[in-house]
Order: C-alpha cells, then sequence, then structure tokens
C-alpha cells in the first residue's frame, strides 16, 4: 500500500483473477484463490508422498508426521462412527489435510485463505450433509429418519422434538461451513487491524513507535493464536463430519 | 510469484485512485461476492476431487501397508522371540534333568558303598560273633564236664569221709559197697 496510514482489512480477502476463463457465460477464471488450492493440494499430497516413500518400518521425522495425521484421523473416525465409519476414512483425511493446509498457507502474508470464503466452506459441508444423507438414505431406507425420532420421548412432545431434530439437521452445513469460515475470516481480520495499528502509530514519529509495541505484540500474539485456530479449526471440520458420518451409519439415537 | 505481484497490481491502483478497479466486485465483501463464485467452485472441485482421489489411491493404502508391514514384523519378531525363549527353557530344563541325573546317580554310589560296607561290617560281627559262641560253647562243655568230674569225685570224697566219721563215731568198719550204696542213695 502507497499510503501506509490506510489500513484495508478487508483488502486480503479479494480474488484476483491471474488467467482469465470463461466457460459457458460463467467466469471461473484461475485466480488466487484456485492458486492456493493447487498449492494446498500439491504440498499436502507431496508431502505426504514423499514422506511416506521410504516406507520404512521405523520410520522417520516425515513419515512419522504422515503417520500421525493418518493415525489421528482414523481412531477419531472410528472413535465417533465405529469401524463401519472407516469406509468414510479416505474422504475425512482428505477433508482434514486440505482445510489444514489451507488454514495454514494462508497464515503466509499476501497468500489468500481458501477457506475464509464461505462459497468454500459452504460446497465441503454441503458435500459432507449430501453424502451423510444419501449413504444414510440408501443403507438404511426409511429407518434412516429415526434419527429424528429419539427413543423414550412422550408422545406428546414428539412433534416438537420431531420439528427441532429435522431443523438442526437441516441446519448442520449451515453450521457447519459458517463456523470454519468466520473463524479464519475474523482472525485474519484482526491480524491485519492490528498489523495496521503498528504501520500507522509508526508513521507518527518517536511516540508512535514506542506506541506501536503494543499492538505488534498484540499482533504477534495473535498470530500465534491464529496458527492454533488454523489447526483446531481444521479438526473440528473433521470432527464433526466424523459425527454426522455416525449418523448416517447408525441413524437410532 | 503470481499473487505478490497481483496483490502489488491490486494495491497500487487502489491506493493510487480509490476507485474500484475490477468492475462491481470490488466494492463488496469479497467472500460475499457471488461473481467469484462459480471459479471458485470449479477449482475447489478440481483441486480436492484430484487431492481425493490422489490420497485414495496412492498415499493412504501406502501409510496402511507401513502399519501392515510394522505390525507383521513385529508379530514376526515376536514369535521369533518366544521360539528362542522355548529354546532357552529346553535348554535349562535338560541342564536341570541333568543335573538332577548326576545327583541321583551320585547318591545312588554313595547308597552302594554305604550299603556294602555295611553288609561287610555285618558279616564281619557275625562271623565274630558265631566264633565267640563256639568258644562259648566249648568252655560251657568243659565246665560241665570239669563239673562233673568233680561229682563223681564228690561221690569218692562222700565215701571216704562217710567211712571215717562212721568209724570215728562208732568204730564200727562199714563195708565200701555199703558206704558206696548209701551215699548214692543220699544223693538221690
Amino acid at each position: 500500500m502507497a499510503d501506509p496510514t490506510k489500513v484495508d482489512p478487508i483488502h486480503q480477502f479479494h480474488i484476483n483473477t491471474l488467467i482469465p476463463i470463461e466457460i459457458g457465460g460463467y467466469d471461473v477464471s484461475f485466480t488466487n484463490s484456485s492458486l492456493l488450492m493447487i498449492v494446498t493440494a500439491v504440498l499436502a499430497g507431496g508431502f505426504l508422498f514423499i514422506a511416506t516413500s521410504s516406507r520404512g518400518t521405523v520410520p522417520g521425522r516425515a513419515q512419522s508426521i504422515a503417520e500421525i495425521s493418518y493415525e489421528f484421523i482414523a481412531s477419531m473416525l472410528r472413535d465417533s462412527a465405529g469401524s463401519q465409519g472407516m469406509k468414510f476414512f479416505p474422504f475425512v483425511f482428505t477433508l482434514f489435510m486440505f482445510v489444514l493446509v489451507a488454514n495454514l498457507l494462508g497464515m503466509f502474508p499476501y497468500f489468500i485463505t481458501v477457506t475464509s470464503h464461505l462459497i468454500i466452506t459452504a460446497a465441503l459441508a454441503i458435500l459432507v450433509f449430501v453424502i451423510v444423507l444419501v449413504y444414510g438414505l440408501w443403507k438404511h431406507g426409511f429407518r434412516f429418519f429415526k434419527l429424528f425420532v429419539p427413543e423414550g420421548i412422550p408422545v406428546v412432545l414428539m412433534p416438537l422434538v420431531v420439528a427441532i431434530e429435522v431443523i438442526s439437521f437441516l441446519t448442520r452445513p449451515i453450521s457447519h461451513s459458517v463456523r470454519l469460515f468466520a473463524n479464519m475470516l475474523a482472525g485474519h481480520i484482526t491480524l491485519k487491524v492490528f498489523s495496521g495499528f503498528v504501520v500507522s502509530l509508526t508513521s507518527l514519529g518517536a511516540v508512535g513507535i514506542v506506541g506501536a509495541i503494543l499492538p505488534l505484540t498484540m499482533a504477534v500474539g495473535l498470530t500465534a493464536l491464529e496458527f492454533l485456530i488454523a489447526f483446531l479449526q481444521a479438526y473440528v471440520f473433521a470432527m464433526l463430519t466424523c459425527i454426522y458420518i455416525n449418523d448416517a451409519i447408525h441413524p437410532g439415537h | 510469484m503470481f499473487v505478490v505481484e497481483a496483490y502489488a497490481a491490486e494495491g497500487e491502483t487502489q491506493a493510487g485512485t480509490e476507485v474500484p478497479h475490477d468492475d462491481a466486485h470490488a466494492n463488496t465483501f469479497p467472500p460475499f461476492d457471488s461473481s467469484t463464485f462459480p471459479s471458485q467452485l470449479l477449482w475447489l472441485v478440481i483441486t480436492f476431487g484430484l487431492f481425493y482421489l490422489f490420497l485414495q489411491r496412492v498415499v493412504l493404502p501406502r501409510i496402511g501397508a507401513i502399519f501392515e508391514t510394522r505390525s507383521d514384523r513385529i508379530a514376526q519378531d515376536l514369535d521369533q522371540a518366544a521360539r528362542m525363549k522355548d529354546e532357552a527353557d529346553a535348554a535349562i530344563a535338560a541342564y536341570e534333568q541333568e543335573l538332577a541325573d548326576a545327583k541321583s546317580k551320585a547318591n545312588e554310589i554313595g547308597q552302594s558303598a554305604r550299603d556294602s560296607a555295611k553288609a561287610e561290617a555285618e558279616a564281619e560281627r557275625k562271623a565274630a560273633e558265631a566264633e565267640l559262641e563256639k568258644k562259648l560253647e566249648g568252655s560251657a562243655a568243659e565246665i560241665e564236664k570239669i563239673k562233673q568230674s568233680a561229682m563223681g569225685e564228690i561221690g569218692a570224697i562222700a565215701e571216704d569221709t562217710a567211712t571215717a566219721i562212721l568209724q570215728a563215731l562208732t568204730g564200727a568198719k562199714a563195708t565200701k559197697a555199703e558206704v558206696q550204696s548209701a551215699v548214692a542213695k543220699a544223693r538221690g
């Protein structure tokens, strides 16, 4: 930015067209977001591929990371959805890795955070929702709707409970996607605002430089916090996916 | 890098003019700018789909295979350890057995030596006893003989004494045959 006193915390979320592409009247240009998605997939996939290429019985450092992430997601899925849920393991693992690496890459200055756009998180959440719905119906047929009818509820309360259950089921993709999106968006805005304070204050001279120490400390602390949140939100996203998949596999409460 | 250049270019435009540089969507909040949705969705589908296929086909089976090989290896090593332990146990058992055999053999030898020594001592003792017995018997017979002869002599002494006493008391002379029969009568 040419004018250091002007800070636009929203600027970092702009989608910039790198290669204009238009198909069937839709603008599907290759953008900075597309680039980051490719970097995410290539980086995560490449790392896992290279890390496991030696197939060591005694793992090295990189292989350990690959194995730990494998075990981490596998135990998470097994704990919440049972061993039957393991058929969704590749999906959950891909989801976790993609979100995690996209979140972490977003921490680099000038890199857009792919997951800070609602459309991306919504697409992933709806994908989970559709998979749960389709698999649940295909596997259990109408018994899948037992999901909305908890056992041991008095008949009088039944309509109310079922209504609540249906609404909570239908709003899942919203909460699922907004949680990740909002966390990423808010975190990056906060980070940018505090960093902006530093720039603004230092331009005021000696007093400003001293005064800038506080927002600088905050920005450093927030950066650490953002790294934690980047991991945590990927974890939460995958965890919720596991819980929803469990509903598709075991619809009875 | 593309991103940096693009960002820098945009930053300059924006800072320089304050006029939205890119049709409408510079003014709207970027995450809610629906004009970018088709592009984002398409590229998400492409990258996420390929990433999924790559992980599912290549990476995850590979990590799974690593785990399998490792657990196989561990099971194999455990088997080997168990087998070696069995062998060691067998060796210990054989050693114990041999030790016990040797001990019992030693006992046996000792016992038989003791037994034969005892038997020998017993036999010697018996022989000595038998000899003593024989000697004792011989002595007893001698004593009996001496006694008999002494008793025989007692008759003669008694006859002499009786004759002498009779002569001294009565002055009569008894015949030898009379005294003899009287003594024999008295002796029973």
